[in-house]
């Protein structure tokens, strides 16, 4: 049969950034996949060289619009790692409230975007109202529907006050009798199970040897999380389960979501009741020359930050990874061999993040570097240049 | 000459006027369903309105007739197939031997000018699309026929919808009967089919295929596709009516009554829509292959048995 390249984007409904998937196809099955992402590149890391610490923070907070607390969470202990220090235990307390409702609203999230995907847009738009909620918590917490700019190296910016408190527990208890209906919803529909047991099944050793991270690993039987096997925050103060199974299929990766959501309630419910006394913040005045590393288990896996400094207030590297910079390879795993109405949604099912994973570096098919980074930036000046000149012919 | 009142005045404007209220209404009930406001009732008309102002589109190394003719064939279908079904349903002696067949193959000339358009627009998206409509003909067309038979049996080995209705009309609708109850379920899953509605929205399934057999069309060709749909929303469930419910009855509480079971088909169709998954093609053929026909089947051979 002849062979067919099916093109998902750069732009195409089925993923909201831009992303470019060339599915190779011999009648309606993927014989190979292509990934290429590099469209929103943004030089943030370059960006973050000539920002001080306390800027850097609300500057990798745009990396990504639904984990946009994992990046500032893992940048902030990334600074604190250079100087050995511990936050105040309340500060703790409210940085796992805020990335724990980040966990809650980015998995419903993913679940209503699941639901989309499989024509199920009955979900989508149930699992995003309960979503809404979440975000009015959010904004009660932080003034903040998304970007809640609660870190800052030391600790965070702003106190949750105690008056807060009880409208926001009822808010989160509002939602738990829908959810679970959704739960049930999602987790006994027949034709779902059509849909997505069996389908695009990432092996425990795939996992393994791929590094897969957060939820997809958990899927696949890898019991790696963060949040058990490091404690950071106040993850080690309370009771709580790691959600693991065992197949590695769509279905699982979404049991997997919708299980640990009702986890991350529980967290956020535990911190707010026990949120302890005492200051929120260290006031860091400089931070010395030194190294250090922060890593976090954001809602797609584990975020990691690398931050070298030389005395003064900015970084001389910033090097950040995301989590599905090393979830997309898993696609050579998991989507060939399938049908193209079965590859959107294991495409969908690690639960992307483009504009995290963004990378540029243009290659000939000899595999010889065409330009790097010093390169682009004399490309881009000369540009300029030329633009300059037209311009100034014609004034 | 009467003909053509009837082919303009029933086939076209009742139809096309019925068909996008029942459009709101699905796009209403499934806005509610899923917490949203919904549209004002005037919006199918004005996406079709708006959509005629367009520019059409014809993409490089497309088939230009059949691009441009594929809209114009399926709307004719359904133009006809209304047309044919609203004589026989007035008075059930315009009937014809043979039109309940005439019928079942112009329901299926809107599917058709799907895959010629999909095929004539020289995208690979679209060619998958018509690929894939056409796996799905294949797939409902023998449980919808066998279905079709039902009521065939029940009056009489008659195929003259005139009959069908007129038969009703004395001995109760035939889906009161078992047979007829089972090739109801079969029939409306086959229309939901035809409608191209979730779960068997796989040639059209926006995620996967950005619109699949109609990613090409623009302007007055996706106009007369959209208004080609809002009518089929409503010839499909009239047709269901005349073979199972004898028919749309226009006279004093009946019609009450008539109007209440069209909108009741149109709000399961909704239902179903909003309940389920898309489902995979090879998962649609296989359902109406296996358990559809297993069941039509069965209703055909309770038919015969006069229950």
């Amino acid at each position: 049969m002849a062979k067919t390249i099916v093109p998902i984007g750069p732009y195409h409904p089925l993923q909201e950034e831009p992303e470019f998937f060339t599915l190779t196809v011999e009648g309606e099955t993927v014989i190979d996949i292509d990934v290429k992402v590099g469209y929103n590149h943004r030089g943030i890391e370059k960006l973050s060289e000539s920002k001080t610490f306390d800027q850097a923070t609300f500057l990798v907070e745009r990396i990504c619009g639904i984990c946009s607390t994992s990046h500032p969470y893992a940048h902030t202990r990334a600074v604190e790692d250079v100087i050995s220090v511990e936050v105040p235990e309340r500060a703790k307390f409210i940085r796992t409230i805020i990335a724990e409702g980040e966990r809650i609203h980015s998995h419903l999230l993913w679940l209503g975007l699941a639901g989309h995907f499989l024509g199920y847009n009955t979900v989508y738009m149930w699992a995003w109202k309960l979503r809404e909620e979440i975000l009015d918590v959010m904004e009660i917490l932080s003034g903040n529907r998304n970007n809640y700019a609660m870190f800052k190296p030391g600790g965070v910016r702003r106190d949750i006050k105690a008056e807060d408190i009880p409208v926001c527990l009822k808010k989160i208890d509002s939602i738990v009798p829908t959810l679970i209906m959704l739960k049930k919803a999602v987790i006994d529909d027949p034709v779902l199970h059509a849909r997505t047991k069996g389908v695009g099944i990432l092996s425990k050793e795939d996992a393994i040897n791929y590094s897969a991270l957060g939820p997809t690993s958990r899927a696949s039987g890898v019991a790696r999380d963060l949040r058990k096997d490091c404690p950071y925050g106040a993850y080690d103060k309370m009771q709580w389960d790691m959600i693991v199974t065992k197949n590695g299929d769509v279905f699982d990766k979404a049991v997997v979501r919708i299980l640990e959501t009702f986890e991350s309630i529980k967290i956020v419910k535990y911190c707010l009741q026990n949120l302890p006394g005492g200051d929120i913040d260290l006031n860091l005045k400089s931070i010395p020359a030194g190294e250090g590393i922060g890593h976090i288990e954001a809602p797609r896996g584990e975020t990691f930050h690398y931050v070298k400094t030389d005395g003064t207030n900015r970084p001389v590297r910033h090097k950040v990874r995301a989590p599905t910079f090393m979830n997309l390879p898993t696609y050579k795993a998991t989507v060939v061999g399938q049908t193209i109405s079965d590859a959107t949604i294991i495409l969908a099912a690690i639960d992307p993040c483009y504009c995290c994973t963004e990378r540029m570096a243009v290659r000939n098919t000899k595999g010889k570097m065409l330009y790097n980074g010093e390169d682009l930036v004399r490309l881009s000046q000369e540009k300029t240049e030329k633009i300059r000149r037209k311009l100034g012919k014609k004034a | 000459m009467i003909y053509v009142v009837y082919l303009i005045v029933y086939g076209f404007l009742l139809t096309a006027v019925v068909g996008l209220v029942a459009s709101w209404i699905d796009r209403k009930v499934t806005a509610r369903v899923q917490y949203r406001v919904g549209p004002p009732i005037l919006q199918p008309l004005i996406d079709i309105v708006k959509l005629l102002g367009k520019e059409t589109l014809v993409p490089k190394g497309a088939s230009k007739t059949a691009f441009l003719l594929a809209p114009l064939v399926g709307l004719g279908g359904v133009i006809l197939v209304s047309t044919l079904l609203w004589l026989n349903n007035i008075n059930t002696s315009n009937t014809f031997i043979g039109d309940l067949i005439v019928a079942v193959y112009l329901l299926t000339i809107p599917s058709i000018s799907i895959i010629m358009g999909g095929f004539a627009s020289a995208n690979p998206l679209a060619s998958i699309g018509a690929s894939r409509e056409m796996k799905l003909v294949l797939g409902y067309e023998l449980p919808f026929v066998l279905a079709v038979f039902v009521p065939v049996i029940h009056s009489g080995f008659s195929i003259r919808l005139g009959d069908i209705i007129a038969f009703q009309a004395v001995n109760g609708a035939i889906v009161g009967s078992w047979s007829g109850a089972l090739a109801l379920i079969v029939v409306i899953m086959c229309v939901q089919a035809k409608l191209a509605l979730v779960p068997f929205d796989v040639p059209e399934a926006e995620t996967e295929l950005a619109g699949g057999a109609l990613i090409e069309y623009s302007g007055s060709g996706l106009a007369v596709y959209k208004l080609m749909k809002n009518m089929l929303l409503f010839t499909l469930p009239f047709f269901v009516m005349i073979l199972f419910m004898g028919g749309f009855r226009l006279k004093g509480i009946q019609l009450l009554y008539s109007v209440l079971r069209y909108v009741g088909l149109v709000a399961l169709i909704t239902v179903i829509r909003n309940t389920n998954p898309r489902v995979r093609i090879d998962q649609a053929v296989r359902f109406f292959w296996g358990p559809m026909t297993i069941i039509a089947i069965v209703a055909v051979i309770l038919a015969f048995k006069g229950l």
